[in-house]
C-alpha cells in the first residue's frame, strides 16, 4: 500500500526553513504491519536524509522517539501503519522548543524529574548480615506500575496544564516521585511531598486524564498523580494503595 | 574549540558506564560522562529476563557453580580466573544494586527471587538453578534508572548527546577523547588523565538484531583506529529468540518460566540436541538447532522461524512430563505477572497474544563477546602479554575481559556491566590520584575534523542508508550462524567493495550542523564497517568450530590448536586499512592448572576443557 506521511518540519540553519512548515512525503510497498519508524527511516535513508528525530532501541522501551502521531503522544516505534492509516500526520511533541524537525529541546522535561528527587534514599546501615533488605511482594507490588516509566515525555507534553505553565513539574515527573515515595524501603518520602505539595507540584494537575492514554506504557499516570495528592492531604503514605486494588 | 579537562572520562552512559561513574566518582574522582543518549535511552535498559548471582535464595547455589557454567557456556575460550572474579563480585554487586533501591521481585521469604536461565545449574551441571535475579521483565530497565538516578544523587557530571568521534594518543597513552556535540555540531576536546570505554556494541552490523540503532560500536572502531587491538572478535552471540523478521528480544526468562520451542511438525526438537537441559541448553546450541531444524524443513511455514510456546496447557503437560512439583505449574496469571513487556511486545508488533498462541522467533544478532582487550581491573591491554596502554579502560560489551569466551550466557552481560564496570571506575580513580596530565598535542581534532568535513562535502552517487543495508545483509547472509571458508570471503570482499564506496562516492543530504543526524549515521557506518571487516577477517582465520563461530567447513573444537584468543589490529588507514590478526594470547586455565596441582585425577577436573553436553 502507499502511505502519505504529512510531517511537520523546521531547520533554524536553512533559509526559508526557520519557521515550521509541513511537508508531505508519499512511500509505496509499506506493509499495514510496518513500525512508523521504520517508515521514518525510509524517508530518512530513502528520500531525504536532513529529516532529523531522535530514535534508538526502536521497540519502546528506550523512550527516545516520543512523536504526536495523527494529533496524539506516542512512540514512533511502537505504532504500526495499520494503527495510523494511509495519511499520518507528524509532529514534535508540545510544551518543549523544538530545535529541528521532530527533535525538541529535552532539558526542561529532565530538570523538572531531578527536582523531586528521583533516587532511593535508605540511610540506615545496610543488613547485618550482607545481604538485601526485605521487602513482600506485596509492598514491592505497591509501586510497580511507577517503576515502568522511561522518561519518554508523552504524558508531560500531552497535559494542558504543562502546556499552560512549563513550570509545573509535569506528570513523568510525578510517577518518577511515586515510584519511591510508595516503596517502603525508602525514607524520603516526605520530602518528596513536599517539593511535591509546591505551586508548580501536583496541584497544578486538574485531572484531565490526557496522561494516561498517552503512556506507551501503559501506566496508570493520572491514578498515580491522584495517589500523590491522596497521600499529601492524608500526611502518611501508608494505606494509601491497597494491595488489592493493584492490577 | 571548547576544551573540557575532567580527571575521568566516560564515554557511554548504559550499565557499565554509570556503574564505573559512580565508584569513580565515591572514590574522590572527577569524573565526566560523555554519551550520545540521555543515559536512560541506554541499551542495558533493553535487558530483559535477569541477572544472574548466587544468592542462594531459591536453591541451593555457590559462585564456583556460576564460574563454572561460565567457563562451560564459553566453550573453554572463557579465562577461568576472570570468570571466578565475575561469578564472586556478582553476588556483592547485586546486594549493592539492591541497597541502592532497584525493585527486585521478592520470594516469600522477601528475598530477590530468582529464575532459570540457560546453561545455568547447580553443583557443575547437575541441574538447572535459580539463579537469575530479576524485575519482572524488565531487569536491564530497573538496573539503568537505578544507577542513573543514583548518579543524580551523586551530582555525576553529564555531558548528553554528546558523540565521541576519536580518542586522543600521546606517546601511546590516552589523553582525553573528542565528541561533537549533537546540538550544534561543534567539536569539543574532553582531557583526561583517564577515559574509560562503556559504549556498548555493535549488532547493527547485521540485518536482523536485537540492538538498537545506536549500536553501531562507536568505542571499539575508535580504539581500534587508534592503536588498540580488538580480541575474540570472530564470537558475536546470536540469541534464539528474537521475534520473527523484526529481530525484537524475547527474552530466555520466557524458557526459564517453561516455555518451549516447537517445529512445524509439533515436536519438541531440542530434547534431541540438548537431552538434559533441553530449551534451556546455552544461546549458540539452541540457535544452531533452529538453523539445522530449518534446513531438515522442519520450519514454521518453511520461512526460517519456530514456535516459543508459553501457554499454560503446553508448559504444564511438560512440567507433568517432567514429574515436576504442582506448584510450579503455570497459568494466564503468571504469564502476566511475570512477563508483561513480552506480551505487550507480541501483542504490539504481531497481533499475537503469547497466552493464546504460540510466537514465532528466530536467531537474532544479539552481543558481542569479543571486544576491546582488558585485564580484570579494566585496564585496555594491547598484546598477549598483557601490556596497558596507560589511561585507556573499557567495559561492558564494547570490552573482552575475557569472561564470556566463544559464547555468553545469559543474564551474565549485565553482570559483566556491573562486576567489571565497578572495578574499572575504582582501578580509574586509584590511577588519576597518581598519574599526571598529559600535554594535549596541537590541533588533535584535525584528522576527524577532516573526516568530517569529506563525508559532509562528499558528491558521490551512494546513499549511506543503501550500504548499510548492503554491509547487513552480507554480514547476515555470510558471517552468521553458520560459516564457511567460502561465505566468509564473500562476505569480506563484499565489505571490501562497500568499504570502497563508502570511501570514494557517498553523498549525504544535511549539510547543516545542528542535530546533524545524517551526518552521524554516516560516520557511524564507516565505524560499523571496520567491525564488520574485523569479524569476517578474524572469523576466516579460525578453523575451528567453538561457541558462537560455528563452520562447517571445520566442524569441531580444536583445542590442540586453537584455545586461544585472537587479536586483530589495524594500521589506522581509515579508506584501507591494513590488519593483522594473532592467536598469541593464551586463554587463562589457572583453575583447572589448581586442579592439577591438587593432583585431582582428570574425571575429578571441573575445569578440564571437554566437550560440551547439555
Amino acid at each position: 500500500m502507499d502511505v502519505t506521511f504529512r510531517i511537520r518540519r523546521q531547520n533554524p540553519e536553512v533559509a526559508g526553513k526557520e519557521k515550521p512548515y509541513w511537508q508531505d512525503f508519499v512511500l509505496s510497498d509499506v506493509d499495514p504491519t510496518d513500525r512508523v519508524l521504520e517508515m521514518l527511516h525510509r524517508i530518512k535513508w530513502e528520500q531525504d536524509g536532513s529529516l532529523s528525530l531522535r530514535r534508538s532501541c526502536a521497540h519502546g522501551v528506550c523512550g527516545s522517539d516520543a512523536m504526536r502521531i495523527n494529533g496524539v503522544n506516542r512512540l514512533a516505534c511502537k505504532m504500526l501503519v495499520q494503527d495510523v492509516g494511509e495519511r499520518v500526520q507528524i509532529e514534535p511533541i508540545l510544551g518543549l522548543p523544538v530545535i529541528k524537525d521532530l527533535i525538541v529541546d529535552m532539558e526542561p522535561f529532565f530538570d523538572h524529574y531531578k527536582r523531586v528527587m528521583p533516587f532511593f534514599v535508605n540511610d540506615n546501615p545496610a543488613p547485618e548480615d550482607g545481604r538485601e533488605r526485605l521487602q513482600t511482594q506485596e509492598d514491592r507490588e505497591l509501586f510497580d506500575d511507577s517503576t515502568k516509566c522511561i522518561l519518554c515525555a508523552c504524558c508531560t507534553t500531552s497535559c494542558p496544564s504543562f502546556w499552560a505553565n512549563g513550570h509545573y513539574v509535569g506528570p513523568a515527573a510525578i510517577v518518577g516521585a511515586h515510584r519511591f515515595i510508595f516503596d517502603t524501603r525508602d525514607q524520603a518520602g516526605q520530602e518528596r511531598l513536599d517539593v511535591l505539595s509546591e505551586p508548580d507540584g501536583v496541584w497544578r494537575c486538574r485531572t484531565i486524564f490526557n496522561c494516561t492514554p498517552a503512556c506507551p506504557r501503559d501506566i496508570e499516570v493520572t491514578r498515580a498523580i491522584g495517589e500523590v495528592k491522596l497521600a499529601i492531604r492524608k500526611g502518611k503514605t501508608s494505606g494509601i494503595i491497597r494491595p488489592n486494588e493493584v492490577q | 574549540m571548547k576544551v573540557h579537562k575532567h580527571e575521568a572520562i566516560i564515554v557511554g552512559a548504559g550499565g557499565a558506564g554509570l556503574m564505573a561513574a559512580l565508584y569513580a566518582s565515591k572514590a574522590g574522582a572527577d569524573v565526566a560522562v560523555v554519551s550520545k543518549l540521555y543515559p536512560t535511552r541506554s541499551h542495558t535498559g533493553a535487558a530483559q529476563g535477569g541477572i544472574g548471582a548466587a544468592l542462594g535464595n531459591l536453591d541451593e547455589d555457590k559462585p564456583i557453580y556460576h564460574t563454572y557454567d561460565t567457563v562451560k557456556g564459553g566453550d573453554y575460550l572463557t579465562d577461568q580466573a576472570a570468570a571466578k572474579i565475575l561469578a564472586e563480585n556478582a553476588v556483592d554487586a547485586v546486594i549493592e544494586l539492591e541497597h541502592m533501591g532497584l525493585p527486585f521481585d521478592r520470594t516469600s521469604e522477601k528475598r530477590i527471587s530468582q529464575r532459570r536461565f540457560g546453561g545455568h545449574t547447580r553443583n557443575f551441571g547437575e541441574e538447572l538453578v535459580r539463579r537469575a535475579c530479576h524485575a519482572a521483565d524488565r531487569t536491564g530497565h530497573m538496573i539503568l534508572q537505578t544507577l542513573y538516578q543514583q548518579c543524580i544523587k551523586n551530582e555525576v557530571h553529564f555531558f548528553d548527546e554528546f558523540q565521541v568521534v576519536d580518542m586522543i594518543v600521546v606517546d601511546g597513552a590516552v589523553a582525553g577523547v573528542i565528541a561533537i556535540e549533537l546540538g550544534t555540531g561543534e567539536f569539543h576536546i574532553f582531557h583526561g588523565k583517564a577515559s574509560f570505554f562503556a559504549s556498548g556494541g555493535w549488532g547493527r552490523c547485521w540485518s536482523v538484531t536485537s540492538n538498537a540503532h545506536a549500536l553501531t560500536g562507536d568505542g571499539a572502531a575508535i580504539a581500534l583506529r587508534r592503536g588498540a587491538p580488538l580480541e575474540d572478535m570472530e564470537f558475536f552471540q546470536f540469541h534464539p529468540t528474537g521475534i520473527y523478521r523484526m529481530g525484537i528480544l524475547i527474552t530466555e526468562g520466557v524458557r526459564g518460566e517453561g516455555g518451549v520451542l516447537i517445529n512445524s511438525v509439533g515436536e519438541r526438537f531440542m530434547e534431541r540436541y540438548a537431552p538434559s537441559a533441553k530449551d534451556l541448553a546455552s544461546r549458540d546450541v539452541v540457535s544452531r538447532a533452529i538453523y539445522l531444524e530449518t534446513r531438515e524443513g522442519r520450519s514454521i511455514k518453511n520461512r526460517g522461524y519456530m514456535h516459543l510456546d508459553i501457554r499454560p496447557q503446553t508448559v504444564n503437560r511438560y512440567f507433568a512430563e517432567e514429574g515436576r512439583d504442582r506448584g510450579d505449574f503455570i497459568d494466564d496469571a503468571t504469564i502476566e505477572r511475570k512477563l508483561p513487556d513480552i506480551l505487550d511486545f507480541c501483542r504490539t508488533y504481531l497481533g499475537v497474544d503469547p497466552v493464546k498462541e504460540p510466537m514465532p522467533v528466530q536467531p537474532t544478532a544479539h552481543y558481542a563477546m569479543g571486544g576491546i582487550p582488558t585485564n580484570v581491573d579494566a585496564e585496555v591491554v594491547i598484546d598477549a602479554a598483557g601490556t596497558v596502554m596507560p589511561g585507556l579502560y573499557a567495559a561492558g560489551e564494547t570490552a573482552c575481559v575475557s569472561v564470556h569466551g566463544a559464547n555468553r550466557l545469559g543474564t551474565n552481560s549485565l553482570v559483566d556491566l556491573v562486576v567489571f564496570g565497578r572495578r574499572g571506575g575504582m582501578r580509574m580513580a586509584e590511577f588519576v590520584k597518581e598519574a599526571d596530565w598529559k600535554a594535549l598535542p596541537s590541533d588533535p581534532e584535525g584528522e576527524i575534523r577532516a573526516e568530517f568535513e569529506r563525508i559532509r562535502n562528499s558528491t558521490g552517487k551512494s546513499r549511506p542508508g543503501e550500504l548499510r543495508a548492503k554491509m547487513q545483509e552480507t554480514m547476515m547472509e555470510n558471517i552468521g550462524v553458520f560459516r564457511t571458508q567460502e561465505t566468509m570471503q564473500k562476505g569480506i570482499n563484499d565489505l571490501a567493495e562497500l568499504r570502497e564506496r563508502f570511501y570514494t562516492d557517498i553523498q549525504i543530504d544535511d549539510k547543516t550542523r545542528v542535530f546533524n543526524t545524517d551526518l552521524m549515521e554516516a560516520w557511524e557506518l564507516g565505524a560499523l564497517l571496520d567491525l564488520a571487516d574485523v569479524t569476517a577477517r578474524t572469523a576466516i582465520e579460525r578453523k575451528e568450530s567453538r561457541g558462537a563461530h560455528s563452520r562447517e567447513d571445520f566442524k569441531e573444537r580444536d583445542d590442540e590448536n586453537w584455545l586461544a584468543h585472537s587479536l586483530i589490529s589495524h594500521d589506522g588507514a581509515l579508506a584501507d586499512p591494513s590488519y593483522t590478526v594473532s592467536f598469541d594470547k593464551p586463554v587463562d586455565l589457572s583453575l583447572w592448572e589448581e586442579e592439577i596441582a591438587r593432583g585431582l585425577p582428570e574425571d575429578k577436573q571441573k575445569f578440564r576443557p571437554k566437550a560440551r553436553v547439555y
